[in-house]
This record gives structure tokens, C-alpha cells and sequence, in this order.
């Protein structure tokens, strides 16, 4: 990566955007230019101490990076703003035929009494007109809070806190003002559409109908995926969600079909990775699928009313935490309409 | 398929917001497995979307050729292939559970015993899936196969299936002149309903060629401008530096009017002077193409004659280094009349377009590698800025770039900076890299997918086909009957093209540089 670099102590927004002009001016100049990629602004908000992890996360993003990123890195004490810009191409020549796409980047050093008060540092940092999403991975929910007017999307992590209930309460409430990519929901997404395709055959499609149970297994920390899923399910399948009772480490209770009872149960199982371990729907006639994470893909298991039963596995890759994140920023490009309805039926469940 | 129930009809109402939809349960059957567009397209692209989990929950691959291999001599080929050319890396686990579901058939395409061992060998797989699972026959051999393949896939009852959708997917070229693409889909229509059949043009799996929709249909600054009254003449170039390589058997029958202008520039012609669809149904979209390709009227001889040059690359310079002409390739038959440039004028002749020229451009060994559609609007009415000491105003240009460069250029005029009001073009770019960063998916990963979802909207119909062709023929007939007035235009390696190009675009008109 080549990369050209400025600095100040105690700085402005305005000198910070007027560096990044320049930098970008002089990498011309110098006969290095690059085209700045537009893509979407970034704004993340850290715990100045854990930057680095936050960082680790963002470079094993892969293809889907933001193409001006803006960490605010938030430390106790602070009382001036201390910034690093950055603008970054591809080392070399770009090959016949590709560009040379550059990436900007400007970390902040704050104190938590600038969070309040973030859009009027933010605003002036921001590509106008290109979307803008937010990210605070470590809380900070009055620098949110600041930004949501200028936030078109803000990514979130139902999992970070540990009550999933809460944490569904504020991904509701951000839902109201900017469009919410929750990478809780983004896990959830390869067990969704394979229960989505398992049942497209028409002749299947029919059996939806008949679900009498889903069971999910999720890692620990994973409940909020886990009850998205059934939200989801809930949402799309018209059933009527109710509270869900904890059983030491399962989660039980109902959802209300049209004409029957449809028993939920999350259960907390022993898993590597966040997110979910299987899923398993069955339906009244005794049919059953169950979808179990293994290498290459996902282990799926079909029971047919006969009680006969057939294993395959349906190819995919994991996408890993940094794959996650990916998708996460790329998928503030795109709407879903799902999760709003998923979210909501969630909520009733662990409320 | 017979009649759909109504829960066949039903929606499924657990695929909203999805971003991949599932796609049926299939078992793919690539005939020409072993041959080179399986190598490093068919087989990497299925890799690709087995990483991406977009097969099918329940998937198999059949491949089939003529060669005797095991099923592990053919999966270790399939890795092989699959390193070599996948445009990521190959995912370990991924990949093997991939090569697990792939198997081979060694069966000689005329052989009709063989078919039946291909009949079993599906019936167990929809056993093993405990469910029937649709079937699609990729056709990638050598074309004069592809009746052969049909007719016996007919005879050994494989072509329908009462429980399951039967589709055939099949490579270009579907003929090489309107006789034979006739011929050929009249034996496909005697096999297979026109809904079941897949022509691939991979052009139309591009991100860049479908953006051409995009651009026109959802943008309101477009489509206004877009048309008779603004636009001069429209200029479509699909060039490349490099010369034939190994490929002299095929290219010297085909010549560049087939590989190139038969098939992908005149889709590109569609999609630039089609009507807006009602809809983006495969169908709604296959009507406007072609009606696009039946308002352009096939040449006469005398037509040809003044709207079209053809012209062989002669011995020069390439990326530095000396190249020898097309007549001194290896495999080329000597006295060739075979052209490696073709240039052509066409009039879409509409209430949109009737009076704007398309000209359309193609050839090997030129300056470089590009392929884009240039829109050329007509001058102001009247120049009120002064045009000494500059440019002066240019009209404007809109250009899609398909390839290398994946974008959208207009250039506009702008006053240069100082004192005097002096105007120059400028340009003002929409590049795909720097727009969405993300690499495209290859053209064939969208095209296997939709055929095997039954989404038609990116393959050609019977009647495009056929349009595409009586265009050509007629050129090609006319060139034929002049073989023999001596050699044909020239062009050295490395340049532009003929000089007999630029008289096509007549006075006060351009070629847009390479």
C-alpha cells in the first residue's frame, strides 16, 4: 500500500478536510494519482485502549471496505482533538486495464466530552452526498445519539450487549431515524436462505404451513441471532410471537400459527465461532430438517413423515467475523425489508 | 413441467429480502467437460458459487465427454482447474465437498448406449436426493455436436421429465450462417419447448453490459436525450491487440462478422436502441431486443458494398514487438480471405432512431483491448462562445465502457480558467472500481445460475438468433461473391484499422480513438 500522510496536535475539523485535499493534491503532483474510490463513509466510534482490535476487524473486511473511514477513538481525559489522515493506493503500477483506486482514512484522538457534540467534528469530514454509516462497537451511545442526523445507517451487533432484550429495544429505536444493519441478523442470513430453499420446492412450500417446532442452537453469546431467526420465521410465516421462558440454558415458549401452537426453543450450545450452531423445523405430519454447521458447508438432515432419513451438505464457506463485518458494510448499500418485522417478533419473544 | 397447482403457484414467502434466491434442486450435465471453456470458466465459476453457497441445496455434476476417465482422474482435473483459474482462492473443505458432488461419464456423443448409462445415472441421483431433481444440459462441445447431443438426448427420454424442469444450456456460436442456425434450432425445437433453452452469449452476463439497462431505464437524465433528435450517430468498438494465437482453425471459418458482430455487438446494439421493457421479465426484455434487430434492415449487395469494410492485420508492431500478419499465422490457409476487421454501418430504422447511423467496429491485433458503446450527440444550434485559442465547444459524448475499464463517460464543455470565456471538453466518469470496490462476479457464475433458476432475461431466444443472423448473412453473402476480386484491405498490427474504416463514417465524422 502506498500511502501519504499527515498529522497535527490539537487540531480542527477543518484543517483535518483541508489536509485531506491537499494530500490528495499532492499525490498528483507528484505524478502518483490514484481515483479516490466513493463508496460510503464510515464513522467508527472506539475505546481509544481497544482500537486495535477494532482495526483487526476492519482489515480482514476484504472486498467491502468503506472508501473514507473516520475513527474517532475515544479517550478519558481528552480535551483536544489530535488527528492522523491518511491517503492510501495499491502498491505499484496498476495492470493494464485496472485503477488505481485510493482509500482515505482519518483516525481522531477525543475526549468523551466531544461525543456529544460529534456531527459538528464529523460533518465536516464526510464525502457530501456519498452514504454515511456508524458504527460504535464499544457503546458510546451519545456519539450515536449525535450522529443520527447525519447517519443514513448505522451497524450495530445485537450480541455486543449482554441482555439481547435491551439490545433489540435500541436497535428499534435506531431503526426510527437511519436504516440498521445488525451483524447479529448477518448471521442468521445463510441459515435463512437455506431454510428458504429447503422449502421452495412447491411441493414442499405447502409443509410451512405445518411447522409445529423450530429449534435453534447458537453459541453463548449468540441469543440475539438465534431469536432473529425465529423472529424472522415468525415475521414471514404470519405466526403470532410470545414470550419465551428461560430453562437454564434454553430458551422455551410459543408462537401463535393460524390454527396452531408452534413450540421455539433456544438452546446455547458449545460452538467455536459466534452465531449459530443448527437449526431444526418440524412439522406436524413427523417431517423434520435439521441444518448443522460443518466444514465446507452445512450438514443437512431431511426426515419424512415414514421416519426415513437422508444427510447431505449443502456447499458454502464461512465467512468468518471479518467476512461478517464485511457483509455488514456492503450490505448498508442494499435494503432489506426483513429485519425491521424479524426484529420486532424477536423482541416480543425474549421480552 | 405440466400444469402448476396452486401451491406450486403459491409464493414463497421465506424468500423476501433475500439477496440470493434458492435455486431449484439440479443435477448440471456439461457435456465437453474436459474441453477448455469448462477448464477455465464452467468449473471455477461453479467452485465460485459453491463458495458463495448459491448452488443448489442439492446439487450434482455430471460431467460428460468423450475421453475414458475414473471419476477421480476427472475430479483431480477439476481441482487443477479450479486452482488455476477461480478468481479466489479455493476454500479447502469447500472445494472438496464440491469435487464430492461431481461425477463422470465417458460416453461418445453419438453413442446412443451411453445416454441410457446417463439416464440411470440421474434416476439415482433423484433417488439418493429422495426428490426429483431438475435437470440441466450444459452443451460446451465443439458445435456440430450440439444436434447430436439433442437427438439423443431426446432418444433416451431425458429431454422431459414429469416432475422436474429439463432445461438445455447452449454455448455459442448456435450456427455460423442463417441456414444452419435454422437447422440447428429446428432440431433443438423438435426436442425442447423454447422456454427450456439456455443460448448463452457470456456478454450478456456482464456486469457492464447489464448496466446498460441500468443506466438507460433508471435514470430520468438519460432517456430524454436518448434518441433521434439529440444523438448524431452511435459508434460500437470491440477491439483487441491480440492477434488469433492458437485458435487459426476456428477463427479463419469464422472471421470477426461472426465471432463478434453476430453475437455480442449486436446485443449490444439491442440493449442501446431497445424500448424500455414494461417489465424485467426475461420475455418483455427479449420482445424490445428484438424488435430492435427487426428494424434493421438486412443489407442489399449494393449495401454492402458502401456500408462495410472488411480488412486481415497485416505484419507490425504490438505492445513493442514485432508481429507477423494473419496470411503468415500458423494454421493460416494461404490466400485467406477470412477478415480480422470488420467495420459496418447500420440504420435501426424506428420512430426513435430512423436517420442515426451505428457503426459498429471489431478486430484483432489493433492498438489495444477495448469494447464500449460511444453515443455521439449533434453540435448545439448555435456557438455563442468565441472558438479562437481553444478547442472551442465539442459536442457531447456519453460512453459505456464494458471492457478493461468498467464505467460510464460523458464529456461536457467547460470554460477554461481565466480572463476569456474559452470552452473545452471535460470529462465527467462513473467508474465501477472506485464505485463499488467489490470484484464482479464472472459473467458464466450469473448465466449457470439463472439458467438454472429458468431466468431467461440474459440468454438469446430463438428469434434473436434468427434476427441476428439475417443481418449477417446478408453481409457475409455479399463479401463471399468478392472473394475472388484479389486480396482484401489491410491494416498493419498495431494500429487503428483500414484506412477504408474511416470513409464508412462519411464527412464531419470520426472513429472515437482507440
Amino acid at each position: 500500500m502506498s500511502e501519504d500522510r499527515w498529522s497535527a496536535r490539537d487540531t480542527t475539523p477543518s484543517a483535518i478536510e483541508a489536509a485531506l485535499r491537499d494530500l490528495l493534491a499532492r499525490r498528483y503532483r507528484a505524478g502518483r494519482p490514484f481515483v479516490p474510490a466513493r463508496v460510503m463513509n464510515l464513522v467508527v466510534i472506539v475505546e481509544r485502549a481497544f482500537r486495535g482490535e477494532v482495526e483487526n476487524r476492519l482489515a480482514r473486511v476484504g472486498r467491502y471496505h468503506p472508501s473514507r473511514l473516520i475513527l474517532c477513538a475515544v479517550e478519558h481525559g481528552r480535551r483536544t482533538l489530535d488527528a492522523v489522515a491518511t491517503v492510501a493506493a495499491p502498491p505499484g503500477e496498476p495492470r493494464a486495464g485496472e485503477l488505481a483506486v485510493g482509500r482515505e482514512r482519518v483516525e481522531i484522538d477525543m475526549g468523551p466530552a466531544h461525543l456529544g457534540r460529534l456531527d459538528t467534528i464529523v460533518d465536516a469530514l464526510v464525502v457530501p452526498d456519498l452514504t454515511t454509516m456508524v458504527w460504535a462497537p464499544h457503546g458510546h451511545d451519545d456519539g450515536v445519539e449525535a450522529l443520527r442526523r447525519l447517519a443514513n445507517i448505522v451497524l450495530i451487533d445485537s450480541q455486543d450487549l449482554p441482555d439481547p432484550a435491551a439490545a433489540f429495544a435500541r436497535a428499534e429505536d435506531l431503526t426510527r431515524s437511519a436504516y440498521v444493519v445488525d451483524l447479529a441478523w448477518l448471521r442468521s442470513t445463510p441459515w435463512r436462505e437455506r431454510v428458504a430453499a429447503t422449502f421452495d420446492p412447491p411441493p414442499l412450500r405447502r409443509s410451512l404451513g405445518e411447522i409445529d417446532r423450530v429449534g435453534v442452537r447458537h453459541r453463548e453469546d449468540s441469543a440475539a441471532a438465534g431469536a432473529l431467526f425465529c423472529g424472522w420465521l415468525a415475521s414471514r410465516l404470519g405466526w403470532r410471537p410470545e414470550s419465551l421462558d428461560r430453562r437454564g440454558a434454553r430458551l422455551h415458549g410459543h408462537s401463535r400459527a393460524r390454527r396452531h401452537q408452534v413450540t421455539i426453543d433456544l438452546e446455547a450450545v458449545e460452538l467455536g465461532a459466534p452465531g449459530l450452531a443448527g437449526v431444526t423445523i418440524e412439522m406436524a405430519s413427523g417431517a423434520a430438517v435439521t441444518l448443522e454447521r460443518g466444514p465446507g458447508g452445512l450438514r443437512a438432515q431431511r426426515r419424512d413423515p415414514d421416519g426415513s432419513e437422508r444427510r447431505w451438505t449443502v456447499l458454502g464457506a464461512s465467512r468468518g467475523e471479518g467476512g461478517i463485518l464485511g457483509e455488514g458494510v456492503r450490505q448498508a448499500l442494499l435494503r432489506d425489508p426483513t429485519y425491521a418485522p424479524a426484529l420486532r417478533a424477536a423482541r416480543v419473544m425474549l421480552a | 413441467m405440466a400444469v402448476r397447482t396452486r401451491e406450486e403457484a403459491a409464493e414463497n414467502p421465506l424468500v423476501e429480502g433475500l439477496e440470493r434466491l434458492p435455486v431449484p434442486p439440479t443435477s448440471l450435465v456439461i457435456f465437453g467437460v474436459s474441453g477448455d471453456l469448462a477448464r477455465r470458466k464452467l468449473l471455477p465459476a461453479l467452485y465460485n458459487l459453491a463458495h458463495e453457497g448459491a448452488l443448489p441445496e442439492r446439487f450434482n455434476l455430471l460431467g460428460v465427454s468423450r475421453r475414458q476417465l475414473s471419476d477421480d482422474d476427472f475430479r483431480a482435473q477439476a481441482r487443477r482447474s479450479i486452482e488455476e483459474f477461480s478468481r479466489r482462492e479455493p476454500d479447502p473443505p469447500v472445494l472438496e465437498e464440491l469435487l464430492s458432488h461431481m461425477q463422470y461419464l465417458a460416453i461418445p456423443f453419438d453413442d446412443t448406449e451411453g445416454y441410457g448409462r446417463l439416464a440411470r445415472c440421474l434416476g439415482r441421483l433423484d433417488e439418493e436426493a429422495g426428490l426429483p431433481l431438475n435437470r440441466a444440459y450444459y452443451l460446451s462441445t465443439a458445435p456440430e455436436f450440439f444436434p447430436v447431443i439433442v437427438e439423443n438426448l431426446k432418444s433416451a427420454d431425458l429431454h422431459r421429465h414429469d416432475a422436474a424442469e429439463v432445461r438445455a444450456i447452449i454455448e455459442k456460436p448456435f450456427g455460423t450462417d442463417l441456414p444452419s442456425s435454422r437447422a440447428l434450432q429446428a432440431v433443438v425445437s423438435s426436442v425442447f419447448r423454447e422456454h427450456q433453452v439456455f443460448r448463452i452469449d457470456h456478454y450478456l452476463g456482464k456486469e457492464t453490459v447489464q448496466n446498460v439497462m441500468a443506466l438507460r431505464f433508471a435514470n430520468m437524465l438519460f432517456e430524454p436525450v436518448w434518441n433521434r433528435n439529440y444523438i448524431d450517430h452511435i459508434q460500437i468498438t470491440a477491439a483487441e491487440d491480440l492477434g488469433i494465437g492458437s485458435r487459426a482453425g476456428y477463427y479463419d471459418q469464422a472471421g470477426a462478422l461472426r465471432d463478434l458482430v453476430q453475437n455480442h455487438m449486436l446485443q449490444l446494439v439491442a440493449l442501446t436502441c431497445m424500448e424500455p421493457p414494461a417489465s424485467f421479465e426475461a420475455d418483455k426484455v427479449r420482445d424490445e431486443k428484438v424488435k430492435v434487430f427487426t428494424a434493421i434492415r438486412p443489407p442489399t449487395p449494393e449495401d454492402v458494398l458502401v456500408n462495410t469494410v472488411r480488412a486481415q492485420y497485416t505484419g507490425g508492431t504490438s505492445g513493442g514487438g514485432e508481429v507477423v500478419g494473419y496470411l503468415e499465422e500458423e494454421g493460416v490457409p494461404a490466400g485467406s480471405h477470412t477478415e480480422t476487421y470488420a467495420a459496418l454501418k447500420l440504420e435501426v430504422n424506428n420512430w426513435r432512431w430512423a436517420g442515426v447511423p451505428i457503426f459498429l467496429r471489431t478486430g484483432k491485433r489493433l492498438t489495444r483491448k477495448v469494447t464500449e458503446i460511444a453515443l455521439l450527440f449533434k453540435p448545439v444550434p448555435h456557438q455563442a462562445f468565441q472558438t479562437s485559442g481553444s478547442v472551442g465547444v465539442q459536442p457531447n459524448t456519453i460512453v459505456l465502457s464494458v471492457q478493461p475499464n468498467e464505467g460510464v463517460t460523458v464529456t461536457l464543455d467547460a470554460k477554461i480558467p481565466g480572463p476569456r470565456m474559452r470552452i473545452r471538453p471535460v470529462n465527467m466518469e462513473f467508474l465501477y472500481g472506485s464505485a463499488f470496490m467489490s470484484q464482479s462476479p464472472e459473467a458464466y457464475e450469473r448465466l449457470i445460475l439463472d439458467a438454472m433458476r429458468g431466468d431467461a432475461t440474459l440468454f438469446t431466444r430463438n428469434d434473436e438468433v434468427d434476427a441476428q443472423w439475417s443481418i449477417i448473412d446478408s453481409i457475409l453473402g455479399a463479401w463471399h461473391a468478392r472473394d475472388g476480386d484479389g486480396p482484401l484491405p489491410s491494416y498493419p498490427a498495431g494500429s487503428a484499422g483500414p484506412p477504408e474504416a474511416d470513409e464508412l463514417l462519411g464527412p464531419g465524422r470520426e472513429w472515437r480513438k482507440l
